[in-house]
């Protein structure tokens, strides 16, 4: 088997694969989705503090 | 009954712990062995207090042990945090912890002793890598177990930054570190000659990308968000800039090794393999800084977040320099020069460190359930921490320059202009001003310590619970 041929498949292969990977990410069907994706951690509240952990159990 | 479910914090809990015990034990020896470069007599002729010995377990302590433990705690975190499920095993969870305590412990042991396979950065010897490998599938198994039972479908992007870490470094690991034993404490590398060594810098500047990188990179991708309380700026970039260094940071390693038997086809690929890879540093850069757009006030108010975005500027800053020196006629001057270790601090205090502080300040005390002790104290280790960098960092420049200048200096006959031993002699003054920048560094992680004691001494561990699924979405 010719090495010099896989190796270039596999670089064309490769950059499709990421220039497929951006245009998928700017799409604009994934806005939407990726503005609530970027909010996960926002949503979630871990504040410390041992008062708010306390009152968050009985209604939990 | 789902709803009474908690996080396990108990794991992070040691871990963020352990962290910082790691951060002053590490940057100690560091500051030991800066002082032995100065004044060369503080080795007291002692076998295990050599340069030779403690310098491994030096960067072994600093990287592995600080920095693993910060990523540990981290990532258990995040996964959680993100995902709205307890980590798949408490048992499992635990034997990463005490299982990567035995490996740091082993590696305090045996690296003064001498016992070192010599490839940097991954000196252990094959018992300790063995267990290395048990702990990092058990990690792997964790980490990846917690994603697959997640309640909140989408995995947020800083999981993936620490799952390419946990993948990455698993395979770096087991193929680098591949040997054959001939006793308890010695084996023998199964590569030999340019493959060894090429092996070797795929696995030391990959250990670079996604140990010092990648996994840290998952830290700003959450904690710089939550500090700021505002989404990460561009999640789209996020993902490209995922992709796009999990394509190019493997190719790399070649500009460890300009100008040696490497072929030279290689060492132009690295180089410009390096060089491509500013354009996904950059992006990252951008990405967690511009996250703090239009709320620039904070930065004022708030040290733990000047923390988190001083490191980003570090990365940045580091990023830029790493592909520079990549380049080869740049390499010809500044290689096997102290500016190479200026730039590692650039990145490890700079970017790695304070990354990782300022994730701690976040997580102790959510972990503790207090306010954190006192701000001043945070923003007093702020400031010497950026001090120390700056002294270290720019002490090394120019001893780097001044080294990689008085080594290629001849004179017309094309004799050599200067000794070696006088370019040693020039670095004295340098060398002192590093030990002074490290010393000062240190004092700040000390300063961090106080703090934090002083904020959880007493405290009721947290247990948090998990909100019901109906709220994730």
């Amino acid at each position: 088997m010719d090495f010099g041929l896989i190796d270039i498949i596999w670089t064309v292969v490769v950059m499709i694969l990421f220039i497929g990977i951006v245009i998928w990410a700017y799409s604009g069907k994934r806005r939407k989705a990726f503005d609530e994706a970027a909010r996960i951690p926002l949503e979630d509240d871990d504040r410390p503090i041992a008062e708010d952990s306390s009152k968050e159990k009985p209604h939990g | 009954m789902t709803d009474q479910e908690t996080y396990n914090y108990k794991v992070i809990r040691q871990f963020s712990i352990m962290t910082i015990v790691w951060a002053i034990v590490g940057m100690l020896v560091g500051v030991i062995i800066a002082a032995q470069l100065a004044w060369p007599a503080l080795n007291f002729d002692i076998p295990w207090l050599t340069f030779g010995r403690l310098r491994p377990l030096h960067t072994n302590a600093v990287i592995f042990a600080f920095g693993g433990c910060a990523l540990f705690a981290t990532s258990y975190y995040v996964v959680q945090r993100t995902c709205h499920v307890r980590l798949i095993s408490d048992k499992l969870a635990a034997f990463t912890f005490w299982g990567w305590q035995l490996v740091i412990v082993g590696a305090a042991i045996t690296l003064p002793l001498g016992i070192t396979t010599s490839k940097e950065y991954a000196e252990l010897e094959w018992p300790i890598d063995i267990l290395i490998t048990l702990v990092w599938v058990t990690y792997a198994i964790v980490f990846f177990g917690t994603i697959i039972k997640r309640k909140v479908p989408h995995i947020y992007v800083a999981n993936w930054f620490y799952g390419a870490f946990i993948l990455t470094v698993a395979i770096l690991h087991v193929f680098n570190s591949a040997a054959l034993p001939v006793g308890l404490w010695k084996s023998y590398s199964v590569y030999a000659g340019v493959q060894d060594a090429m092996v070797q810098w795929w696995y030391g500047h990959n250990a670079v990308g996604f140990f010092l990188t990648a996994g840290f990179l998952g830290m700003m991708y959450y904690f710089v968000p939550k500090q700021a309380n505002r989404p990460v700026y561009s999640y789209r970039l996020s993902v490209v800039h995922f992709w796009a260094l999990i394509f190019t940071y493997i190719w790399a390693g070649p500009h460890h090794l300009h100008y040696t038997a490497l072929p030279d086809w290689a060492q132009s690929l690295g180089m410009i393999m390096s060089l491509i890879l500013l354009a996904p540093s950059w992006g990252g850069m951008i990405n967690g800084i511009m996250t703090l757009s239009g709320a620039w006030e904070k930065l004022r108010t708030d040290p733990v977040l000047r923390f988190l975005i001083v490191s980003i500027s570090f990365y940045g800053m580091s990023t830029f320099e790493g592909p520079m020196m990549s380049i080869k006629t740049v390499n010809a001057l500044s290689h096997y020069t102290d500016w190479t270790i200026g730039h590692v601090h650039s990145g490890a205090l700079g970017w790695v460190a304070l990354v990782s502080m300022g994730s701690m300040y976040y997580l102790i005390p959510r972990l503790f359930g207090r306010e954190i002790y006192s701000l001043k104290l945070v923003e007093l280790h702020f400031w010497t921490s950026t001090i120390g960098i700056v002294l270290y960092i720019t002490s090394m420049w120019v001893a780097g320059i001044m080294q990689g200048l008085m080594w290629r200096a001849t004179n017309l006959d094309g004799t050599l202009t200067y000794s070696f031993v006088e370019s040693v002699q020039a670095m004295h003054p340098y060398y002192i001003v590093r030990f002074l920048g490290g010393a000062i560094f240190l004092l700040g992680s000390l300063v961090m310590a106080y703090n934090i004691w002083k904020t959880i001494a007493g405290a009721k561990p947290v247990e948090a619970a998990i909100p019901a699924p109906a709220v994730a979405h």
